[in-house]
Order: C-alpha cells, then sequence, then structure tokens
C-alpha cells in the first residue's frame, strides 16, 4: 500500500484540476447554442424550428436548425471548409514525409556510428529548447530573403513570383515534426532485442530482408505513434504557420485567431465544439487501439 | 558504389541520416544564422533589411536611447528590459504554479488501479489536444466582464443580497498567468506521471517496513524519483512560456506585453525586422541559459518524450 493514496488532500486537489481543466471547455460548447450572436452573455437556446432564420436585434429568435443554428451556418462558412482542407492536406503531407525521414535517421543514430552523428544528434534537440517563435521569424527571414532575391535574380512578375504558401507551411512543419518522430522511434528502438534479427540472419534472410520482415514490423508501433504524434502537433500549429503562411494558405488555428480579434458569434464556440469532438473520437479510438494492442502482446 | 555502402557501415548510417541533417541544416540552423546577420544590419526606410555591422538593435533593447529629452546626448529608458522581465517573471510564476497543480494529479493518476489509469490519462489528453487558440478563446469568454465567472459570483451574491460590481479580469496580468497555467498544465502532468508511475510499489514497502511516516515517504522517495519528470516537465512549460505571444495578445490586451508580443509586432506592424531579430536572439540566449544551468543540475531526463 502506498502512502496518501486515499488521502482527501490529494483527492480534492484531483478533482479541483479536473474541474479547472474542463469547466472552460465546457462553457465553450454551451455558448455555442446561444441565442445572442453577440455572444457576450449566454440568452437561452434558439427554441422553435422554423423554415427561416427570424432575428430580433441580435437574437435569434427561430431558426430551421433549431439549437444547432450556429452549426448550420458554419456549414455554409466557405473560409472554414478551405481552411479545413488546407489544415488536413498540410498535416497529412508533412506527416509522411517527416515519417520517413524521421525513421530513418532514427535508425542511423540508434545502428550506425558515423561522422556526423554528433550533430544530428544534437540538432534534434533544438526545436525543444528553443522558443518556436524564434524559429518561425527564423524561417520567415531566410523565405522571404530567398524568395526577394530569387524573384529579382529571375526576374519574376504577378503570379510567377515565389512566395509564401502552402509549400513554405508544409515545408516548415516537417523541419519540426522530423525530431519528434525520431526520438519516439529512437525509444522504440533501445528496446529492440537484436536476438530476432540474428536467427532471421542465420536463417538465410540478406539485411533487406531482414529489416522488411523483421525489424520493420516491429519498430511499427513505434512509427505509428511518432507519426501520430507529428501529425497533431500538425494540426495543432499555431506559431510557424503564422509566420510561414501566406494568401490561401489559412488553417484552421490561423482562421480562429483572426476571427478573436474581429467580431465573435457562437459559429467560433460551434467550431470549437466540432474540432474537440472529432479530438474525442480521435484520441478514443486510439486508446481502444492501443489497448488491444498491448493485451495482444502480453 | 552499392558494394562500398554495404561493407562501410558508416557511410550507410550518414545516408540514412542525411535527409533529417539537411532539412534541420536549412530549416533550422541557417534561419538561426541568417537571424543573427539581420540583427546587426539596418532598417531600410520601406522597411527591409540593410545588412552592415551596427549593435544600434542591442544598444536600443538594453534601454539605451538617442532620441532624448531636449539638451541629452542620450538617456536610458528601460521599456524593453521590462518587458524581458516581466516574459522572465511570468514564465517562473506559471512554472510553479502548474507543479503545485500537475503533481497531485499526476500521484493520483500513478497509484490509481493500473485499469483506470488510461481513463484518467485519457482526461489530461483532451484538453491537450483541443487546440491551443480555442483554449484561449475559451478562457476569454469565462474571464470577460459579462462572463460566465462573474455571471456565477454576481448571482450568489445576489441570493446574499450583497451589492456586487462585476471584477474586471479580462486583460489583466492575471488573466495572462491563468491562460498561461491552462494551457501548458497537460506538459507538466504527463512527465511527472511517467517518472511517478515507474517507481515500484516495494520501495513504499521498505520505507514503510523501516518506519518512515508517509510525509517522510514522501520527502524521501517519492520526491526524489520523480524529478526527471518534473524537471522534464518544467523544460516543456518554461521555454514555450517565454516564446508564447497568442495568450498575452488575447487575454492581455495592449496591458501585457510579453517578449513573444514585441517580437512578432516587429515584423508585422512596425516592419522592423532587424530590431525583431535582436530581440529574438536575446529571448534564445536567455531560454538557452536556463535550460542550461536546470539541465546541469537535474539532467535531461527521458521523460521529455513522453509528453
Amino acid at each position: 500500500m502506498s502512502p496518501f493514496r486515499r488521502s482527501p488532500v490529494i483527492i480534492a486537489a484531483t478533482v479541483f484540476v479536473y474541474f479547472f481543466l474542463y469547466a472552460p471547455i465546457v462553457g465553450l460548447i454551451l455558448y455555442s447554442f446561444n441565442a445572442s450572436r453577440t455572444n457576450v452573455t449566454f440568452e437561452g437556446f434558439i427554441p422553435a424550428y422554423s423554415n427561416r432564420v427570424v432575428m430580433d436585434g441580435s437574437l435569434v429568435v427561430s431558426s430551421p436548425c433549431g439549437p444547432f443554428h450556429w452549426y448550420c451556418d458554419l456549414a455554409k462558412n466557405d473560409d472554414v471548409t478551405e481552411a479545413a482542407g488546407n489544415t488536413l492536406t498540410i498535416a497529412f503531407t508533412a506527416t509522411i514525409i517527416a515519417t520517413v525521414v524521421g525513421t530513418m535517421s532514427a535508425l542511423a543514430l540508434q545502428r550506425y556510428n558515423f561522422k556526423m552523428k554528433p550533430f544530428s544528434q544534437l540538432s534534434l534537440y533544438i526545436p525543444i529548447v528553443i522558443p518556436e517563435i524564434v524559429m518561425g521569424i527564423g524561417i520567415l527571414t531566410l523565405f522571404s530573403q530567398l524568395f526577394g532575391w530569387i524573384n529579382q535574380v529571375l526576374n519574376l512578375n504577378g503570379d510567377a513570383r515565389l512566395a509564401l504558401g502552402m509549400a513554405t507551411v508544409t515545408v516548415s512543419h516537417i523541419a519540426f515534426m522530423i525530431p519528434f518522430v525520431t526520438l519516439v522511434v529512437q525509444a522504440r528502438l533501445q528496446g529492440f532485442d537484436k536476438s530476432y534479427e540474428e536467427a532471421a540472419m542465420d536463417l538465410g534472410a540478406n539485411e533487406w530482408t531482414t529489416f522488411r520482415r523483421v525489424t520493420f514490423p516491429m519498430i511499427l508501433p513505434g512509427i505509428l505513434s511518432g507519426a501520430l504524434l507529428a501529425f497533431t502537433l500538425s494540426l495543432d500549429d499555431f506559431v510557424i504557420t503564422f509566420f510561414t503562411n501566406g494568401p490561401g494558405s489559412t488553417t484552421l488555428p490561423i482562421y480562429v485567431y483572426g476571427l478573436l480579434r474581429r467580431t465573435i458569434t457562437p459559429q467560433v464556440n460551434a467550431l470549437s465544439t466540432v474540432w474537440i469532438l472529432v479530438v474525442f473520437v480521435a484520441i478514443f479510438l486510439l486508446q481502444i487501439f492501443q489497448n488491444r494492442n498491448s493485451t495482444q502482446h502480453s | 558504389m552499392f558494394q562500398r555502402l554495404r561493407e562501410s557501415k558508416s557511410a550507410r548510417g550518414t545516408l540514412l541520416a542525411l535527409p533529417t541533417t539537411a532539412w534541420l541544416f536549412v530549416l533550422l540552423i541557417i534561419p538561426l544564422i541568417l537571424t543573427l546577420i539581420v540583427s546587426f544590419g539596418q532598417r531600410s526606410p520601406d522597411g527591409n533589411v540593410i545588412y552592415t555591422f551596427t549593435l544600434n538593435n542591442y544598444i536600443r533593447l538594453f534601454g539605451y536611447s538617442t532620441d532624448c529629452p531636449v539638451g541629452q546626448a542620450s538617456c536610458f529608458e528601460p521599456l524593453y528590459l521590462n518587458i524581458l522581465w516581466r516574459s522572465l517573471s511570468l514564465a517562473f510564476n506559471t512554472t510553479w504554479v502548474v507543479v503545485i497543480m500537475a503533481y497531485p494529479l499526476a500521484y493520483f493518476i500513478a497509484r490509481a488501479h493500473p485499469k483506470k489509469r488510461s481513463l484518467y490519462l485519457f482526461m489530461v489528453l483532451i484538453p491537450l489536444w483541443t487546440n491551443f487558440v480555442i483554449r484561449v478563446y475559451a478562457w476569454m469568454m469565462l474571464l470577460r466582464k459579462e462572463g460566465a465567472i462573474n455571471a456565477i459570483i454576481g448571482w450568489l451574491m445576489h441570493l446574499l443580497n450583497i451589492p456586487f460590481v462585476p471584477f474586471e479580469m479580462l486583460y489583466t496580468p492575471g488573466a495572462v498567468l491563468v491562460g498561461m497555467v491552462y494551457e501548458f498544465l497537460p506538459f507538466m502532468i504527463l512527465p511527472i506521471y511517467t517518472s511517478l508511475e515507474k517507481i515500484d510499489n516495494s520501495l513504499y514497502e521498505a520505507a514503510a517496513d523501516l518506519g518512515a511516516n508517509s510525509l517522510k515517504t514522501f520527502l524521501r522517495v517519492t520526491l526524489p524519483l520523480s524529478m526527471p519528470g518534473m524537471v522534464a516537465g518544467t523544460i516543456l512549460v518554461f521555454i514555450p512560456v517565454m516564446g508564447t505571444f497568442i495568450v498575452s495578445d488575447i487575454l492581455g490586451g495592449r496591458q501585457v506585453i510579453l517578449v513573444g508580443n514585441l517580437i512578432q509586432r516587429q515584423f508585422l506592424d512596425a516592419r522592423d525586422p532587424t530590431f525583431g531579430s535582436a530581440v529574438s536572439l536575446i529571448l534564445m540566449v536567455m531560454t538557452l541559459i536556463v535550460t542550461y544551468f536546470y539541465t546541469r543540475k537535474f539532467g535531461f531526463g527521458e521523460e521529455i518524450v513522453s509528453a
């Protein structure tokens, strides 16, 4: 038996911290049903169903969607759809590239000795120990100076000019994702029993077959969790995207931030609620998947 | 060629690590070098960089100005030093508040029944995975004058027949602190949990057998063994707090300006990338110094990956 296990102090503190974590989220969801367009105070749920939206000043009196008025409003918002599309395109592309590249370097760092090794290992810690804004403005300076120079030398004009956009955001996301993928896969390789590989080699498999049939399947869970971590980092990223995006590459976090600086309607809350639900379902499925995996192994 | 590669393990390692090394070199190292070069440059009238070597940006940052009241050649105005100091003290305050809040929860989860642990952890992950910007917005709604906190207190006061003037909570340093604590709390819970979970139950039994009471067990067994988690958590909290500008932007308004806001404004509103680069480098140096002394004393645990 451990001490403090049933200590009322620990339990009270735990309840308080969970309350602190969830109260803002619950409030956010509640206000997504707000009848008030200005969204300053909660004016009740949007009541009756009708075939058109009836407004009284800033109050929504009735709507075809009922309490879900702001969700219907959100679905009709093309900017949101575009931002969601951009966010997913960037996250998918960047995750695939970062996972392949990151796994390769994890293998290199764990298995081989080479001249650049100390430098490679050290550079992985840069995104962890340096504030994101420092990276963000550095990358912005790089792109703006480089593009300015190329545009001038090649005499590019109008649409042909190189500018910030989807490509610059994706390339920058990959840069901060690689270290996380590498560190996660490396951790998996550290606990790896080499005798399986030796057995495969003894049975006549060459190195490539051994990797494909033995090593890769065994480190696959590590690769997948690295990829998942990278994917969520990309979805969530604000700072790097803020400094590297351009016209046409607005992501959801950037879009929401833009709204917060202007007028806020409950539509922002509806968007946040959908987002929270997607995250909830994703983590839930992941937990089930992981639990099933771990019970199969033991 | 291929034959040589197969024989030379060193070459294969280099080749496998090459894409990562190149990518990080171009997008992390070169930008940092460029920031250093630009910080010694001069702003051109149209907001571009003139590459020279001048220390003017650093002199300005440390408070010496040539733009002084009549009759003085130079003067000292610690405007930017105040911003640096404010950011540093906010990062310290956020870190200790977060440790105090995260520890009991991490302890509770680590000592819970193994079957329930994943549920409790799951409940920590949900707020963490909810987008950063959305979480700041949630606090903006709670803290404002007409917001939920004032409404609830007002309602209680009304029941007790006490006159109540709503608090001004938004756009104060306190609001920024609460926002920062909320944003980074999970980054402390997870590493502390990871190190607490590793502690073998037999250690507690041994401590009890040797006559230690629960306080003594906590101070002599639990706390020292959870240090790696706290160190990793501190790094994961302190560094981002130093550089974040959204929280202060939205919850602090124009009242609370941190280093992050200063840098962002130099690049977007004031259009002075040279001064922005200088501030950014000083920020980096400050965080590296703090991290260096901190990790040299306590080590750099593997718990850092757990979050």
